[in-house]
């Protein structure tokens, strides 16, 4: 066991794992461009779905509930759905990952909007603000802390799962846990597993601080 | 003016919110709609700034129809402070109270400009431009609602029951700045309440309505009091409507004399000719002096504190200038009653 943790180690550090075409820096870096790239994709859908849905009222429980439904959905089947329909290319990998990332950005949209003092919307309306102005100047900013926190947990989630693009023969840092796992090198397994963990783990509390450094005004 | 006519309120579950109310609020006057929750009076409210639509009938704001208006156009148009304020949390006091000159296009700077003044007006220092709604107190807040409702200068102001989360002494305090405010700015209010006192207090005219949404008396404040329509409004004015009407008159025209000498009281002054307390061989009971502005009901209320039963009297300047008796107050309030009973 102490044996494993100390190859680990000297793995992790070992300078000739972090450079070249597969040297940790160039996996993280893909890992971070299919997340960066699924969450963006999953926010360009799920951000005006929550806004529209918050703002209006309507449709939320047909939202809400595609929303467990897509989280619900084993994300390995979908890529290899997609690959069989599609082919091998990164399609599948991103289906997968902007139909993981979508529900947490919906819902929590969704929520920010519900969130919102109704007094608060009823004086913006009675100022004279037209239904676009309430959107953008009363209930977005409003609802932006929880609207932060879904794009925060979107992120994670993806940046977790984002391993499977190596399921399918691309990179990332699911590079060393397929290959790993394919040459029964555990730790190149675990390597890749804590890589992903740690970058998970920073990015949260990276995008929680930013979060309550831009919210310091707010109350609860 | 503000014109209700023939105006119905169903909503799409079935319930009458407003029936067939027809309606004038006067321009430059405080209209109250006073009643028990569930009577309509909000609703009647927020149809003139279109908040809610009316089911039928009309209602006419400065002589146009104000479903024929563009329904934001018509609210920048219009004042509206709402209970709790509903301020903006996200933007700073200052911001909140020029959300209606941005929303018509005045420069930023200009808004603020007029913010500002604002703040001066409805007596806030002005430090508290730069803070967010939060950290106000509620009669801060409330405060600031009306500042935000006056700061396009709208003629109507519509108030929804704006004193009902704060406390009573905070409560009188906004409700004389309220005073002081209409006496300057002449605007036509519609305030709703269900606070008695404080319709008779602010109103002009007063408008109680029953659950179901029917008005059920529209009057001038003395007028209600002493001659309510019905055994509803006479319940809901309360048992002692007669003395909310002495709240009404002045003591202006009930004659004083000089204080009394000998006896067992005597009135005892301070180097300036202030009263300070009644006093005895073996007793003090300071006293509250009264000028003229003061209402019936406060001398009544003094005149029975007082162990001679006599009110003192001062100027402006708070110099006496003489005493009352408890029986011309009496005699007063009783003509008082005579009076609205029989005029109006």
């Amino acid at each position: 066991m102490y044996e494993l943790f100390k190859n680990l180690g000297a793995w992790l550090v070992g300078s000739e794992q972090w450079t070249g075409p597969d040297g940790i820096a160039h996996r993280l870096a893909e890992h971070l461009q299919y997340s960066l790239l699924a969450t963006l994709i999953a926010a360009a859908i799920g951000l005006p779905l929550g806004l529209l849905i918050g703002h209006t009222g309507k449709g939320a429980f047909v939202a809400i509930n595609l929303a467990s439904f897509g989280r619900a959905l084993p994300t390995v089947g979908l890529v290899v759905l997609v690959f069989l329909a599609g082919g091998l290319s990164m399609l599948p990998v991103y289906v997968a990952l902007v139909a993981l990332a979508v529900p947490a950005i919906v819902t929590n949209t969704y929520a920010g909007m519900t969130a919102v003092d109704p007094d608060v919307k009823d004086a913006a309306r009675g100022q004279g603000m037209r239904g676009h102005q309430v959107l953008l100047q009363v209930e977005l900013p409003l609802a932006l802390p929880l609207i932060m926190t879904g794009l925060r947990l979107a992120l994670i989630q993806v940046v977790a799962t984002a391993t499977i693009a190596a399921y399918v023969s691309f990179g990332g840092l699911g590079r060393y846990v397929f290959d790993g796992l394919a040459q029964r090198d555990l730790v190149q397994v675990l390597g890749g597993a804590v890589l992903v963990a740690v970058v998970a783990v920073i990015l949260d509390l990276a995008l929680s601080g930013l979060q309550r450094f831009l919210f310091r005004h707010r109350t609860a | 003016m503000i014109q209700f006519d023939a105006v119905h309120k169903r909503f799409p579950n079935g319930t009458t919110a407003v029936h067939d109310l027809s309606l004038q609020m006067p321009e430059g006057g405080v209209t109250v709609l006073v009643g028990s929750s569930g009577c309509g009076k909000t609703t009647t409210l927020r149809m003139i700034n279109r908040m809610v639509e009316p089911t039928s009938g009309t209602i006419q704001v400065g002589g146009k129809d104000v479903t024929r208006q563009d329904a934001a156009e018509l609210r920048r148009s219009i004042g509206y402070v709402i209970q709790q304020a509903g301020l903006f949390p996200h933007r700073t006091v200052l911001d909140n109270i020029a959300t209606v000159p941005l929303l018509l296009g005045w420069s930023r700077r200009r808004a603020r400009t007029k913010a500002a003044e604002l703040l001066e007006t409805v007596g806030l220092p002005a430090d508290t431009g730069r803070r967010y709604p939060h950290q106000l107190s509620g009669g801060q807040q409330q405060r600031v609602g009306v500042a935000r409702a006056l700061a396009a200068d709208p003629p109507v102001l519509l108030m929804d029951e704006p004193f009902g989360a704060v406390d009573p002494v905070v409560r009188t305090q906004l409700q004389d700045e309220l005073l002081r405010l209409q006496k300057e700015l002449s605007k036509t209010i519609v305030f709703v309440t269900h606070d008695v006192d404080e319709a008779v207090r602010l109103g002009d005219q007063i408008a109680i309505f029953r659950t179901g949404g029917h008005l059920v008396q529209c009057a001038a404040p003395a007028e209600l009091l002493a001659r309510p329509a019905d055994d509803f409004v006479a319940d809901f004015l309360g048992a002692e409507r007669g003395l909310k009407l002495l709240s009404l008159k002045t003591l202006a025209e009930v004659p004083q004399g000089p204080a009394p000498e000998g006896g067992p009281w005597s009135l005892v002054l301070d180097e300036a000719n202030r009263p300070v307390h009644w006093a005895s061989k073996d007793a003090e009971i300071p006293v509250r002096p009264l000028r003229d502005g003061d209402s019936l009901l406060a001398a009544l209320n003094e005149s029975i504190a007082s162990p001679t039963g006599l009110i003192a009297r001062v100027d402006a300047t708070g110099v006496l200038s003489g005493v009352t008796s408890r029986d011309d107050i009496h005699q007063h309030a009783g003509q008082a009653h005579t009076e609205a009973r029989v005029t109006a």
